[in-house]
């Protein structure tokens, strides 16, 4: 061993260190810290009253009513549908197991427009269903169903993503003795299944419910863009934005912001308090 | 057996304990055929109803193949920059100890967690010749808001948490064994970092590349209020197919949509092989 070497050889030298350190907190500082301290500044610009009228117009609150429903029905739909899928994929061995999993997570491959795009396809006037639909005066586009449709689309995998990987690592030992003690299937879930996975459950429908709630462009063409009735928090960002009311609009976008920051404390405190019982990698 | 009695063994499969299948993958099929399988089925008939030639022909045109040039493009860019500055911000975050360390590696998840139409008004407003960034860059003659190099800001930095959190955990499993060896046979620092560490994180980082890349081509909320939207300029593909549906273009629209998925899956298909040829040559 050397005595001169107060460093390991697997050591960075200080002047390497000192340039990936300072150009990883310049990259972060101007791409992400930059445009979030914008956000609050420019909200703040004529005052808090000020950016507390702006968003608690009747438009204002009529699109956060909006989001709040559009997420209140989408976030449970797709938390049930990762638990079941998460179920079936990790408890039991079947053909086609792996082709599920990819076409389960497609919608995050998909752009947000053509999520929207899609269901116009299907629901328009020139669309599958449109004329039927329209003779039973059904409305699902520009209208709350397409909103909704919208929103499970683009947050479809958050949920059972998280849970696959992390019920297939617990395996099945567990739920199959308290079969065979003679528990029921339900009570099999709720009382062992459940508390194995309510971190991993929690994470899931966080980043589910957060995107739910900030989904721009799929909602943006399902959405007939009526202020007060199909406009959602991002639309009624947008279109304040787009009328030349940047406190508005920033004010608006502060509370999104807001959220997204509670969003990732809770996340990183998930990861950092349990991360053993959440999916061993996270990539969403 | 006593346990058969027990439990009542689902008729298709008598060796399965567990109950369930059925419900979950019944449920998980049809809610997955419903939302996500019917609705991209349609969107590939309708590509498809004119034909391969009229499919070209709707995409054909210079104002689509400019938009799809810009989208991919400009996405690719994004994905290098992106797997570049990902690879040293990973390894900032798991080899290096300072003081913000926990908070740094926390703010890399704002892209995903901010709504883009936030991000799109924020950068906008940064990179406007009136802007926090954009009057420096301006007084050296740079414009990036209302050009090409908007859509690659706002591209570059949707993609950003894509490959800092493919790389970490890799980078955190990886042993410092290879890397002790390199040092004890004469390398240098920057020689066992190019020669040992770069080569065997590649897979990662195309991997978190690709994802990037994947998710710029796609995106829209957090590009339309920096690129200005000229058309055949700084107009991506997805605005081109809200144009489309606004002007009741379905089957035009439905063309562009369908055009980008498959360009996109190729990409991705062709990124994966690279990978296994990579992994297989070690």
């Amino acid at each position: 061993m050397s005595r001169t070497a107060l460093t390991l050889p697997t050591d960075d030298p200080l002047w390497l260190k000192l340039l990936l350190g300072l150009a990883a907190i310049a990259f972060v500082g101007l791409m992400l810290i930059l445009p979030l301290a914008l956000v609050f500044q420019q909200a703040l610009a004529e005052g808090l009253t000020a950016a507390w009228d702006a968003i608690t117009t009747s438009n204002g609150l009529a699109a956060i009513r909006l989001s709040l429903i559009a997420a209140a029905i989408a976030v449970p739909l797709n938390t049930l549908f990762g638990i079941s899928a998460a179920w079936a994929i990790a408890k039991f061995d079947f053909p086609g197991r792996t082709a599920l999993v990819s076409l389960i997570d497609l919608p995050f491959s998909v752009s947000p427009v053509i999520a929207g795009l899609i269901y116009v396809l299907v629901f328009g006037m020139q669309g599958w269903l449109g004329p039927a639909l329209a003779e039973h005066d059904i409305h699902i586009l520009f209208a709350l169903p397409g909103i909704v449709l919208a929103t499970i689309f683009v947050t479809f995998p958050f949920v059972a993503r998280e849970l696959i990987p992390l019920m297939t690592d617990q395996g099945r030992e567990e739920e199959e003795a308290a079969i065979s003690l003679g528990a029921s299937g339900l009570s099999t879930f709720v009382r062992v299944t459940l508390p194995n996975i309510k971190w991993g459950l929690l994470y899931g429908v966080l980043l589910c419910n957060a995107r739910a709630l900030g989904e721009f462009g799929a909602v943006s063409v399902l959405s007939g863009h009526i202020q007060g009735q199909t406009n959602t928090m991002p639309l009624h960002v947008e279109l304040l934005y787009n009328n030349y009311d940047y406190v508005g609009a920033f004010a608006v976008s502060a509370l999104l912001a807001l959220l997204a920051l509670v969003t990732l404390a809770l996340k990183s405190l998930l990861e950092w308090r349990y991360a053993d019982a959440l999916a061993a990698i996270h990539r969403h | 057996m006593t346990q058969a009695s027990l439990v009542s063994a689902p008729p298709w499969g008598r060796r399965r304990v567990l109950p369930g299948l059925g419900l979950s993958l019944g449920f998980t099929v049809f809610y997955l055929s419903v939302i996500v399988l019917i609705p991209m089925a349609a969107l590939f008939i309708r590509a498809f109803e004119p034909g391969l030639d009229g499919l070209w022909r709707a995409i054909a045109t210079p104002r689509v193949a400019a938009a799809l040039k810009l989208s991919f493009g400009m996405a690719a860019l994004a994905a290098v920059i992106d797997s570049i500055f990902g690879f040293v911000i990973a390894w900032v975050l798991v080899r290096y100890r300072f003081p913000g360390r926990r908070l740094l590696g926390a703010v890399i998840d704002l892209p995903f967690a901010l709504p883009t139409a936030v991000a799109g008004i924020a950068l906008s407003t940064l990179y406007a010749p009136n802007g926090w960034l954009g009057m420096p860059l301006a007084e050296h003659g740079i414009r990036v808001a209302y050009t090409p190099w908007g859509v690659l800001v706002a591209m570059t930095f949707i993609g950003l948490p894509f490959t800092v959190r493919t790389l970490e955990p890799v980078l955190g499993e990886f042993g410092r064994d290879l890397e002790e060896a390199a040092a004890t046979l004469g390398a240098t620092r920057l020689q066992t970092i190019r020669k040992v560490i770069l080569p065997l994180l590649a897979p990662a980082i195309l991997t978190g590349g690709a994802m990037a890349f994947a998710r710029a081509v796609g995106e829209y909320g957090s590009i339309i209020f920096i690129a200005g939207n000229l058309p055949a300029i700084s107009e991506i593909a997805p605005l081109l197919i809200v144009t489309k549906l606004e002007q009741y273009d379905y089957a035009g629209a439905a063309a562009i949509g369908a055009t980008m998925l498959i360009a996109a899956f190729a990409v991705l298909l062709a990124l994966n092989g690279l990978q296994i040829w990579m992994g297989k040559r070690r």
